[in-house]
């Protein structure tokens, strides 16, 4: 029995006029213990879906399952078993840290000595502030206190909807970490984010863009579908060039890529010729290398080609 | 203001009680420079570009900003910039016509100047047919797109964006940053933080700020060198991991 299993749901907002599909269809499996990452931009669906999965939401059309329990049916039997921390901070401003912890606890009848061992890697990063006020915690501490108390009942199925939204480069390497420390205890964890680099850090991603699933897959799959030839390219004049390549015959799509552009090559012949079709004379320090894509660039390929 | 620099910073301090916030930062932009203002969360930029936009006054230091001094003249600096973060941009319940309308209005300009640059970007942005929708109904990314226009909208000298791009995919991140290539070829100075790190890489110079103090300024290309990284995000990550402010 997989720990989530989406079965054609469909989410509709909106009147008859102007209806926004939210959710068009979407159907997959996470399997228990698999640190699964939904990946897309603000407006995909991330949300819903999440809202959907922890019977906060109902879903026009389709059906799924948490821990095998029905999320209409069963909700009461859902809400007991999942830890769900939503984008938006949502713990108790005027409590303390440790008031909001105990809170959590109580709801859940459980105590935090009892689960202490789960939150503790987590946890111990907070309790020097343990009387601090909620709302008055930086945002690093808020996310770390919304994780333990997420995870005081001892769930079976974590949800984690943009947790590292607007979080630095480091905090957010800080957080992958203490994901990963919790999935080695069992939990199965669903993780979305609008960061295309941190599809590497999950078990299983899947690309989510207006409601459609783009592809789903391990993050190495997703980048083997990726099937034509993609080169790096850089210069000392970097807007002409770009310019350049977009307007090359043999040039599929072609990118600003950080350092480089990435250009997509129609075919393998394309890739061999580009160094012959760039103008080296007006592209001082040219340089022209083959490169692997990444998520980024199977996520740019994918919603061009939808 | 006959100075090259768009902005020019001196020992700025902003302390709050005993907390130093923002430390000492000196610093120039140049004029039509797309400069990359980089930091952890709790570094202190937030605090450093309130002051420089003329909201928060410096606790000691000097700033100019498009020839004005932050202590005396803010509000002609108010007028002299543009802004656009990603958590306040338009309104929402206004039309996209009417939001135009409403920042020109603030910032004074005249009913022909309106009318006239409303018709630009509406044309340029490929939005004639949504001019009269509610910005509530736009697609994200126009949202995003429409928004640095409105923040340019007065024609400002320099323009500040506080993480514009964030949530936004990835096709959108690039055309948005081609908005920002154009604005800046056109002499405006573009004044940018983000969480993308190769987005560091499409400015001109960078400033990566760690416990209030600036760490690290230069070009992508000359920092990558100094740290002997392969990336920004590496350079990032050895500088932000000597932060010892209690902010994670």
């Amino acid at each position: 029995m997989p720990a989530v299993s989406i079965n054609h749901i469909i989410k509709t907002y909106g009147t008859k006029k102007q209806k926004v599909t939210a959710l068009d269809d979407i159907s997959f499996n996470v399997e228990k213990g698999e640190l699964f990452g939904i990946i897309g931009p603000d407006g995909a669906g991330k949300t819903s879906l999440f809202r959907i999965l922890t019977t906060l939401l109902l879903a026009d059309s389709g059906t799924a399952t948490v821990d095998g329990f029905d999320v209409v049916k069963d909700f009461a039997s859902i809400r007991n078993r999942v830890g769900y921390m939503p984008g938006r901070f949502s713990l108790y401003q005027d409590l303390t840290v440790e008031e909001n912890l105990e809170f959590f606890a109580t709801i859940f009848k459980t105590s935090i000595e009892k689960n202490y061992e789960l939150i503790k890697d987590i946890y111990v990063q907070i309790e020097p502030f343990k009387n601090r006020r909620a709302g008055k915690l930086s945002g690093g501490m808020k996310q770390k206190l919304a994780l333990s108390c997420a995870l005081i009942h001892s769930p079976t199925v974590l949800f984690l909807d943009e947790p590292t939204t607007g979080v630095d480069a480091v905090s957010r390497k800080e957080f992958w970490e203490m994901l990963r420390g919790l999935k080695a205890k069992g939990i199965t964890i669903l993780v979305s984010t609008p960061y295309m680099d941190e599809a590497g850090l999950c078990d299983r991603v899947a690309l989510l863009q207006k409601g459609k699933i783009l592809s789903i897959n391990t993050p190495s799959g997703v980048v083997g579908e990726f099937k034509q030839p993609l080169m790096a390219v850089k210069s000392a004049n970097m807007l002409p060039l770009l310019r350049e390549l977009q307007q090359l015959d043999i040039v599929t799509d072609a990118y600003p890529f950080g350092e480089y552009h990435h250009a997509v090559m129609k075919n393998e012949e394309a890739a061999e010729e580009l160094k012959k079709r760039i103008n080296d004379t007006t592209n001082k320090d040219l340089v022209i290398k083959r490169t692997e894509a990444n998520i980024e660039d199977c996520f740019i390929s994918l919603m061009k080609n939808v | 203001m006959n100075s090259r620099y768009a902005i020019t910073a001196e020992a700025l301090t902003k302390q709050f009680g005993d907390f130093t916030a923002v430390d000492a930062i000196s610093f120039e932009v140049n004029k039509g420079e797309i400069f990359g203002f980089l930091g952890a969360n709790g570094a202190g930029k937030t605090t450093a570009m309130r002051m420089l936009c003329g909201l928060s006054m410096p606790s000691s230091g000097k700033a100019t900003v498009a020839g004005f001094d932050v202590y005396k003249e803010n509000e002609q600096i108010k007028r002299n910039i543009g802004y656009m973060s990603q958590k306040f941009s338009l309104y929402d319940d206004l039309t996209v016509r009417e939001n135009m309308r409403f920042y020109g209005g603030i910032y004074g300009k005249s009913n022909a100047f309106i009318k006239e640059k409303t018709a630009f970007i509406l044309d340029h942005l490929h939005l004639q047919e949504e001019a009269d929708t509610l910005v509530r109904s736009l697609p994200l990314g126009w949202k995003q797109k429409l928004a640095f226009s409105v923040a340019v909208f007065h024609e400002p000298e320099i323009v500040f964006l506080d993480e514009p791009t964030g949530g936004v995919d990835p096709v959108t991140r690039r055309e948005f940053w081609n908005m920002i290539y154009v604005a800046a070829a056109a002499g405006t100075t573009i004044f940018v933080t983000t969480h993308y790190m190769d987005e560091a890489e499409y400015c001109n110079r960078v400033s990566i700020m760690v416990d209030g103090r600036i760490e690290a300024m230069d070009s992508p290309a000359m920092l990558k060198q100094q740290y002997g990284a392969a990336s920004m995000d590496e350079v990032f990550l050895q500088l932000a991991r000597k932060a010892k402010r209690i902010d994670s």
